[in-house]
């Protein structure tokens, strides 16, 4: 810990916190989403309804992103201990994870709208598709922070020194996944019927 | 004046090395200093408040005539929804911003927020929405359909007019989210030594509990405008009934927002009027600790009130009690504080400056609007009530006579921190009064004309409803010509004291609270030496002792620092006399001179050794990236409100380059700056 | 919300960056994750009957406080972190459900009558 964060009120870094703030906010923006779909659950106007869903497939998904996080907190860890050249390997591979998670659900929805299931068909496709396609701007941006990262550690703006950039993105990174293990179970597999 | 610049950089100068000027223009562009951004959030305030003082012209001349044809319903409801977006997001919020920004840093005794270049991207962020709302006007597409863009009105209004709304709303949203984390993590993290929570002035408290509540409350607002430009301009059906959408939908997202905003734009000013009221009646806040509890409680409770605006639209029997009893709860931490001021003031020295008046208005008005506030809680009585020009009597006094005294009070009272100049006090009493009057003049006759059933957001004034109804109409356009004359006064006193007011000293006021321990006006490095704080009137502990027999004496000079013996009685020193100024210790007032002759240059290389050494001092450097950054929000703005996808491809990639430009520039602030939470704020 | 903070005063929270679990306990969480995910997946094809959503709800509660604990270092950080979670989540399911419920006792189309 540098000098600075001794410095700080609470003994913590100011970024990190900062972050946590953040996220705590976060909950309210995706409670929303979350509760505008419940809301419209049987609100298909005619069109395809939750019967639609592969769950296979997006259980494989699901569970690359899973996945993702412990390469993430694996990520983490080297860099804590010093280990760049391990760091670099699975910030990498966190974002390749998250690439095919974005990619499957680009699928996904090309699959659906085939299908029938539009975002101007009905509100219930209207809210499964902004509160999943929200989700994965979100995954989109952490994907983004990482490749920067990743490139950031060969530039020396992150030094083998500084865990704490990993953590923080690091952060991020499993938010989005939590968030996306409550979307798994509630939008996917809980058979509200 | 010679220019100030900041310390010179070692590195070589490259398109990514931080700009060093403090001042003029550039100065501003890329400042990132807490101060001047504040500055420049009252400025963007006061030009917006000009158009929406004219939006309320249209509107009252309108009104003023039973049957008036002046203008068209197309032009009154653009007048009354552009009217109400500004004053609520473009004046009073960002005006309790530029208060936040001056003020939170210097009262908690730190040199700048925790996040100074994401401060500024708060700024531009929210002067770009300002202006991105306002561009509407180009277009033909000022929003229509009232502040609250209630669903399904708003989804099927043609034209542009509500996509700008939902697209202008959530830049400025964006900005106060960013403010939010920025504000909170200063106030949790950046205090003095010993100033703890329980030490904090009580305007830093109320400023904790405002920018909780944005945090909470703005991301319901989010989605709420996502799923609004979703319908208008891509076709989504979130609220449209026709496929089985519901428009309650979007009255529980918007006033679950709405209502906490009330508390956001009220909060701010009860904090400036409790550091306003003590400083005058010589006395310290009369209960401090149920003033804080009282302002945490508003912003829990006033999370669960927010269907009392939904009692006539479609809200059953059981939402009613509930929501009916918490808006009657909710009065209770209000009448607390209506109390512990007026026992503030109770047998204190009071001296009514321009500042105190604007805060005992600010009581006595506030006081008015609450109580017609209490009676939407009673249901029946609020059915009669909906949509009459009683609400817009009741949410004026609470704004305007409220939110607003409060913070006019704040400007008389902080102008000579920030400026080192006084506001005419002489004229500062004509802008009072003739604002007092011009207040109940024109909203006053509202209660009555409400009560007799005119209905508001209606361009025409029925004729039906009799002359007693028009008499109240034509007062309320007349307090309105009483308010524009008072405004102008405000601004003839506020332009020539900027330029030749009487030099106000460092603490005119004797004031109580740490930012008056810094010179007036407060220099580029806001304490030299970082002040310990042992007491919660730090200041005043450091300038005035008691003795035995309770007798407030002044400290003498030099024994300040460990809050020494008084000065004897029958010392020449009187109580009356202002406060010892001389208390404030050398090494925390220092000059803007001797200040940056102090600053060393960083190492932008983060030199780890230079944080140790005891002279340095780390000010954020300048940077012109929030500034580029943030203006991707226009090419990203008109994308969504177009449908463009080629705009908002290029918004998009904006904002990211402006991102990397932003993480890749030298780091100064500490032993490197990047900011993550401003990526995706 | 803002009281919470007060609790945590101005004492120096420690930063506990040497309690950080190992690799090899991460890897053992994620074998968790991936037990519970497979169980999740199973009630796609097996019927729990009234117990299915609950389960569901639990396995995804366990899921949530693994990641939340272990990966995101909640149950070693210092409690800010945690209590500023807990208002956000806490927050969002009480407003959220307040009104769902609201909605619910005055559904969609029933009319003023």
């Amino acid at each position: 810990m540098s000098a600075a964060v001794e410095e700080t009120s609470m003994g913590i870094d100011n970024r990190k916190l900062g972050m946590w703030v953040f996220l705590g906010s976060e909950f309210m923006f995706f409670g929303a989403f979350i509760t505008a779909y419940l809301l419209y659950l049987n609100t298909t106007a005619g069109g395809p309804t939750g019967e639609i869903f592969d769950i296979v497939y997006t259980s494989i998904s699901s569970f690359v992103l899973l996945m993702s996080s412990l390469t993430m907190v694996l990520a983490h860890n080297a860099h804590v201990h010093g280990d760049m050249r391990r760091m670099r390997l699975w910030i990498l591979a966190t974002a390749l994870q998250g690439l095919v998670f974005v990619g499957g659900q680009a699928y996904e929805f090309t699959k659906f709208v085939n299908e029938g299931l539009v975002p101007t068909g009905s509100p219930f496709a209207s809210a499964f598709f902004v509160l999943t396609g929200f989700h994965g701007i979100h995954v989109t941006v952490g994907i983004i922070l990482l490749l920067g990262l990743w490139s950031y550690t060969h530039t020396g703006k992150v030094k083998s020194d500084q865990p704490l950039k990993t953590e923080i993105i690091g952060l991020y990174w499993h938010f989005v996944d939590i968030i996306w293990v409550i979307i798994f179970v509630v939008v996917y597999l809980i058979p509200w019927g | 004046m010679a220019t100030t610049t900041a310390p010179p950089q070692t590195r070589s100068r490259s398109l990514l090395s931080r700009p060093t000027a403090l001042d003029g223009l550039k100065g501003y562009l890329a400042t990132t200093d807490h101060k001047k951004i504040g500055i420049m959030y009252f400025w963007s305030v006061l030009v917006f408040f000009f158009f929406g003082g004219v939006a309320s012209w249209v509107i009252r001349a309108q009104l003023a005539a039973a049957e008036n044809t002046l203008v068209n319903e197309e032009v009154y409801n653009q007048a009354f929804t552009l009217h109400g977006l500004t004053m609520v997001f473009l004046v009073v919020m960002p005006l309790g911003a530029a208060f936040f920004n001056y003020l939170i840093p210097l009262q908690i005794g730190a040199r700048d927020v925790a996040f100074p270049r994401l401060n500024a991207f708060s700024f531009w962020t929210f002067l770009f929405g300002g202006l991105f709302l306002y561009s509407s006007l180009f277009f033909q597409a000022v929003p229509n359909g009232g502040w609250f863009g209630y669903a399904p009105l708003s989804t099927q209004i043609p034209g542009d007019n509500m996509a700008f709304y939902a697209v202008g709303l959530q830049i400025v949203g964006i900005a106060s989210l960013s403010a939010a984390v920025n504000f909170i993590t200063t106030i949790l993290n950046m205090r003095a030594p010993g100033m703890e929570f329980m030490r904090m002035p009580v305007f830093v408290w109320m400023s904790l509990v405002t920018n909780f509540l944005l945090l909470f409350a703005l991301p319901i607002i989010a989605v709420a405008l996502f799923m609004l430009n979703g319908d208008v301009v891509f076709g989504t059906q979130f609220f449209q009934p026709a496929t089985g959408g519901d428009p309650i939908l979007w009255q529980h997202l918007f006033w679950l927002f709405g209502h906490p905003e009330v508390y956001i734009m009220i909060l701010p000013a009860m904090g400036i009027v409790s550091e306003v009221m003590p400083t005058f009646s010589r006395k310290p806040l009369f209960g401090y600790t149920a003033m804080v509890f009282a302002g945490v409680a508003i912003g829990f409770i006033g999370f669960g009130v927010w269907a009392h605006h939904m009692f006539t639209s479609a809200v059953g029997p059981i939402g009613r009690v509930a929501f009916g009893l918490t808006t009657m709860f909710i009065a209770v931490p209000t009448g607390i504080k209506i109390f512990n001021w007026v026992f503030t003031m109770w047998g204190g020295k009071v001296r009514f400056t321009t500042a105190m008046l604007f805060s005992v208005g600010f009581v006595s008005m506030f006081t008015i609007g609450g109580l017609s506030g209490v009676t939407h809680a009673i249901v029946p009585h609020d059915a009669q009530q909906t949509d009459t020009y009683w609400i817009v009597a009741h949410f004026h006094y609470v704004l305007f006579g409220g939110a607003l005294f409060g913070l006019v009070s704040g400007i008389y009272y902080y102008f000579p921190k920030v400026t080192g100049k006084l506001l005419n006090e002489t004229l500062g009493k004509w802008h009072f009064w003739t604002w007092l009057i011009g207040f109940n003049l024109t909203f006053g006759p509202m209660h009555m004309s409400g009560l007799l059933g005119q209905p508001r957001r209606t361009a025409v004034l029925p004729g039906e409803l009799g002359p007693d109804v028009l008499l109240y109409n034509q007062l309320s356009t007349a307090g309105v010509a009483v308010l524009t004359v008072s405004a102008l006064i405000f601004l003839f006193n506020f332009i020539t004291s900027l330029r030749s007011g009487e030099a106000s000293g460092d603490d005119p006021w004797d004031a109580r609270t740490l930012e008056w321990m810094t010179p007036s006006p407060t220099p580029y490095v806001n304490f030299y030496e970082i002040p310990t704080v042992t007491a919660r009137d730090e200041f005043w502990e450091r300038k005035y002792a008691e003795t035995e027999d309770g007798v407030v004496r002044p400290v003498p000079m030099g024994a300040s620092q460990d809050h020494g013996e008084p000065v004897p009685v029958g010392d020449t020193a009187t109580v009356e006399g202002t406060g010892n100024a001389s208390a404030v210790p050398d090494d925390i007032a220092v000059t803007e001179d001797v200040a940056l002759a102090k600053v060393t240059s960083d190492d932008h290389g983060g030199n780890p050794d230079a944080a140790d050494d005891d002279h340095h001092i780390h000010m954020p450097d300048p940077s012109y990236w929030p500034l580029i950054m943030c203006a991707g929000f226009i090419p990203l703005g008109y994308g969504l409100t177009f449908a463009a996808p080629t705009l908002i491809v290029l918004g998009a990639l904006w904002l990211m380059i402006g991102m990397f430009g932003w993480i890749l520039e030298p780091l100064a602030e500490g032993d490197d700056d990047y900011d993550p939470d401003a990526v995706h704020a | 919300m803002a009281d919470t903070a007060t609790e945590a005063t101005t004492d120096v929270a420690v930063t506990h960056d040497d309690h950080h679990p190992s690799a090899r306990e991460y890897v053992q969480i994620a074998g968790a994750l991936f037990g519970l995910t497979a169980m999740e997946f199973s009630t796609y094809f097996i019927e729990f009957g009234p117990l299915h959503i609950p389960l569901l709800l639990v396995l995804m509660g366990i899921k949530f406080m693994l990641v939340a604990g272990f990966f995101m270092h909640l149950k070693f950080d210092t409690r800010v972190f945690r209590q500023l979670m807990i208002t956000g989540l806490v927050g969002a399911m009480t407003l959220y459900l307040a009104a769902t419920l609201a909605l619910h006792e005055f559904p969609a189309g029933a009319g003023l009558g």
